[in-house]
C-alpha cells in the first residue's frame, strides 16, 4: 500500500493566552487517501477547525503555536515548511473553504477579478485563457449562467451560491487535497444537500483527498468515507463511516448519537432525549485522566479513568477508541469490578 | 375547545425605499403572505422552514412585537391587533418569547437575577422580596444554580445563558411562548438538555409553545402539529407524524428529503429520492 496523501502525526497546537495555555489540539494523528473523504466531527471547542488550520499553516500566531508533531503531505513535513513555501503548498496543492462564503469573498470585487487573478496567481497564463477557465470552473460548480454571473458582486449571490464560487476558487488549483470547514453550516437545507452532492461528485471526479470538518453527524453520514471523532482536543474515537454509525465505541460517541433528534422518529414527541449532562472540560486545565470521565455514564472509581488518560487503541481492524468503556467490551464485566 | 391561539391570513409586507433625502416607497416584500394556525393550551405548533420563509416574523406579527399589516391574531379571545399601550402590554404577561442567541438576547450589563427579574419590575409584580424569592424559584425550575444570581451573562456558557431566557420568559407564568430557534445557537449535546427542559416545562405548566426552528428532526422532537412555511405561505399542516411519514405537498417532500440523516447505509437512497423531489419544486 502506497503511503496516505496526508499524514498528520501527534499534532498538538497550543494557544498562549493571558489565562494560560489552551491545548486545542492535544496529540492528533489521522491520514487521508487520495480519493478519500474524512469526517472530522465535534462540538464547538472540541479543535477540530483549529487541526484544519495547523495543517495547512494557517493558525494565527501568535497566540497559537504548534508546539510538536509533523503533518507529512506528499512526503514533505509542512511543519517545517517556510510561510513561502507554505502559500505554495497553499495554493497549489491543497485548498480551503470555510463556513461563510460572505466573509471569504472580496465584496468590493467581482467574482471574475477573484477567480481570474487566483488562477493567474498559480499558473502562468494570459488573462483571456484564465477568463475562459473562470468561467468553465462557474460552470463545473452548477453556477446557472456563468458568462453572465462572472461580472456580479458576491452580495447579488445566494449564499448557496456564493459558496458555490468559493469551491470554484478553491478548484481553480486543481488540489490534490480540499479542506472544508463547516461548508453548509450556513446555508438552508436544501441548498446544503446540494452543495455536499456537488463536493462529493467533485472529489470523484477530480480524484481529490478530501477533509470534511462538521458539528453535524448528518453531513458526515452524506459525504465521509471514513470517520474521527473529537472531544476536548483529542480524537477519541476513529472509524469507518458505515462502522461507526453501526456500531458506535466511545461513550462520547454513543451518547452524541443517541442526543440527536431523529427525523424519523416514530415516538419522538412523547420521548425525551438522552442529554449528556455537564459540558466539556477547559482546556486551559484539562482533566488529568479521560477528558469524558466527568459525563460519561460508565466512568467509574474502580479502573481509575479519571486519574489515567486512556490511550488511542484499536479495538478491530481501523476502529479506533480512546476509552475504557467502549460499547464492546461493556457487555462483560470489567475484571474486579463488583457483580 | 376554543383555541389559545387563533392566527388568521396574517400578512406582513416591509416596503422597500428609494432615494437618499426623500425616501419613498417603491416596493413592498410580502415577507407573509397570508397564513392561518391555531394553537390550543398545552399544545406544541412546530412551524418550520427555510431562510426567508417567513417563519420568525411570523412569531414577531403573533406577539405584535412587529405589527401584522392584515390579518387577525386573537388570544384567549382577544384580538390583539386592535390592542395597544397599557392594553397590550397586560396581555403580554400570558404571551412570552425566547429567542435564537442567548449570547445577544440577554443585556449583558445586568446580573442574572436582574434580567429574570426585569419582567416581574415592569409588570409590577410583588414586592422586591417576592421577586427575589420568585427569581430564584424560575432559576431553579430552569436548571440553572440560584448561586449564581448575582453574576452577569457573559460568565456562562450558551447553554446555561438559554435557560435564563428561558426563566425569563417563564417570570410572568404566560400561556403561550413563542420559542424562535431556541437551540440553534447551541451544541448538539446541550441542545438536547435544553429540549428536554422546555417539555418538562410544558408537561409542569400546562405551556403552549409556537416551535419556530428550521431543524426538521429538532421540531418533531418538540412538536404535537406542524405548519410548513415556503415563501410566506404555510404549504401543508397537519400532525407531525402525517407530516413527516406522508408529506402531501411537493415541497415538504423536497425539504425532508435533503435533511442528511445519521445513517450512511440509507445515504444513496435517499440522494437519488433528493435529486427527483428537488427538481419537482423550484427551490
Amino acid at each position: 500500500m502506497s503511503a496516505p496523501l496526508l499524514e498528520v502525526r501527534d499534532l498538538r497546537t497550543h494557544f498562549f493566552t493571558r489565562e494560560g495555555v489552551v491545548n486545542a489540539v492535544d496529540g492528533v494523528s489521522l491520514s487521508v487517501d487520495r480519493g478519500r473523504t474524512l469526517g472530522v466531527v465535534g462540538e464547538s471547542g472540541s479543535g477540530k477547525s483549529v487541526t484544519a488550520l495547523s495543517i495547512i499553516g494557517l493558525i494565527p500566531k501568535p497566540p497559537a503555536r504548534i508546539v510538536s508533531g509533523e503533518v507529512i503531505f506528499d512526503g514533505r513535513d509542512l511543519t517545517t515548511l517556510s510561510e513561502r513555501q507554505l502559500e505554495d503548498v497553499r495554493g497549489e496543492r491543497i485548498a480551503m473553504i470555510f463556513q461563510d462564503p460572505m466573509t471569504s469573498l472580496n465584496p468590493t470585487l467581482t467574482i471574475e477579478t477573484q477567480l481570474v487573478e487566483t488562477i493567474r496567481r498559480h499558473t502562468d497564463v494570459p488573462r483571456r485563457e484564465a477568463r475562459r477557465r473562470a468561467i468553465e470552473l462557474l460552470d463545473e460548480v452548477g453556477i446557472p449562467n456563468p458568462d453572465a454571473r462572472i461580472k456580479d458582486y458576491p452580495h447579488r449571490l445566494s449564499g448557496g451560491m456564493r459558496q458555490r464560487v468559493m469551491i470554484a476558487i478553491a478548484l481553480s488549483c486543481e488540489p490534490d487535497l480540499l479542506i472544508a470547514d463547516e461548508p453548509t453550516t450556513a446555508l438552508d437545507v436544501t441548498v446544503q444537500a446540494q452543495v455536499l452532492d456537488l463536493l462529493d461528485d467533485l472529489r470523484r471526479e477530480h480524484d481529490m483527498a478530501m477533509i470534511v470538518i462538521t458539528h453535524d453527524m448528518g453531513v458526515i453520514a452524506e459525504v465521509a468515507d471514513e470517520v474521527a471523532v473529537m472531544y476536548a482536543g483529542q480524537i477519541v474515537e476513529h472509524a469507518s463511516a458505515a462502522a461507526l454509525f453501526a456500531r458506535p465505541e466511545h461513550p462520547y460517541t454513543e451518547a452524541l448519537l443517541g442526543a440527536l433528534p431523529q427525523l424519523e422518529d416514530h415516538a419522538s414527541r412523547s420521548g425525551r432525549l438522552t442529554a449528556i449532562p455537564g459540558r466539556p472540560p477547559s482546556l486551559l486545565d484539562p482533566p488529568p485522566g479521560c477528558r469524558f470521565a466527568a459525563r460519561c455514564l460508565y466512568a467509574g472509581e474502580p479502573d481509575g479513568c479519571a486519574e489515567h488518560p486512556p490511550e488511542l487503541r484499536e479495538l478491530r481492524p481501523g476502529h479506533l477508541v480512546r476509552s475504557e468503556h467502549p460499547a464492546s467490551e461493556r457487555a462483560r464485566p470489567r475484571e474486579g469490578a463488583p457483580a | 375547545m376554543s383555541a389559545l391561539l387563533e392566527v388568521r391570513d396574517l400578512v406582513k409586507r416591509f416596503p422597500v425605499k428609494r432615494g437618499l433625502f426623500f425616501e419613498r416607497t417603491v416596493d413592498y416584500v410580502e415577507a407573509v403572505g397570508g397564513v392561518s394556525f391555531d394553537i390550543a393550551a398545552g399544545e406544541t405548533l412546530g412551524l418550520v422552514g427555510e431562510s426567508g420563509s417567513g417563519k420568525s416574523t411570523t412569531g414577531y406579527c403573533v406577539l405584535q412585537l412587529m405589527r401584522p399589516t392584515s390579518g387577525s391574531v386573537r388570544f384567549e379571545g382577544r384580538e390583539l391587533t386592535e390592542l395597544s399601550g397599557e392594553e397590550l402590554r397586560r396581555v403580554r404577561r400570558n404571551a412570552q418569547i425566547v429567542f435564537q442567541d442567548p449570547y445577544a438576547s440577554l443585556d449583558p450589563r445586568m446580573t442574572v437575577g436582574n434580567i429574570v427579574a426585569e419582567p416581574l419590575v415592569v409588570h409590577d409584580v410583588g414586592t422586591r422580596r417576592d421577586r427575589r424569592a420568585r427569581v430564584r424559584e424560575l432559576l431553579d425550575v430552569v436548571g440553572f444554580d440560584p448561586v449564581y444570581v448575582n453574576r452577569y451573562p457573559h460568565e456562562f456558557s450558551g447553554g446555561q445563558r438559554q435557560r435564563i431566557g428561558i426563566a425569563r420568559a417563564l417570570a410572568l407564568s404566560p400561556r403561550l411562548i413563542v420559542c424562535d430557534e431556541p437551540v440553534s445557537a447551541l451544541d448538539v449535546s446541550i441542545q438536547a438538555q435544553i429540549i428536554n427542559l422546555l417539555k418538562d416545562l410544558q408537561a409542569e405548566f400546562g405551556l403552549a409553545y409556537l416551535f419556530i426552528a428550521h431543524d426538521l428532526a429538532v421540531v418533531r422532537s418538540v412538536s404535537d402539529r406542524i405548519a410548513v412555511m415556503h415563501h410566506g405561505r404555510i404549504v401543508e399542516t397537519g400532525l407531525a407524524k402525517d407530516v413527516y411519514e406522508r408529506p402531501k405537498d411537493a415541497y415538504t417532500k423536497a425539504l425532508l428529503a435533503s435533511v442528511p440523516v445519521p445513517d450512511p447505509a440509507r445515504m444513496q437512497e435517499r440522494k437519488a429520492d433528493r435529486r427527483k423531489l428537488q427538481s419537482a419544486v423550484a427551490m
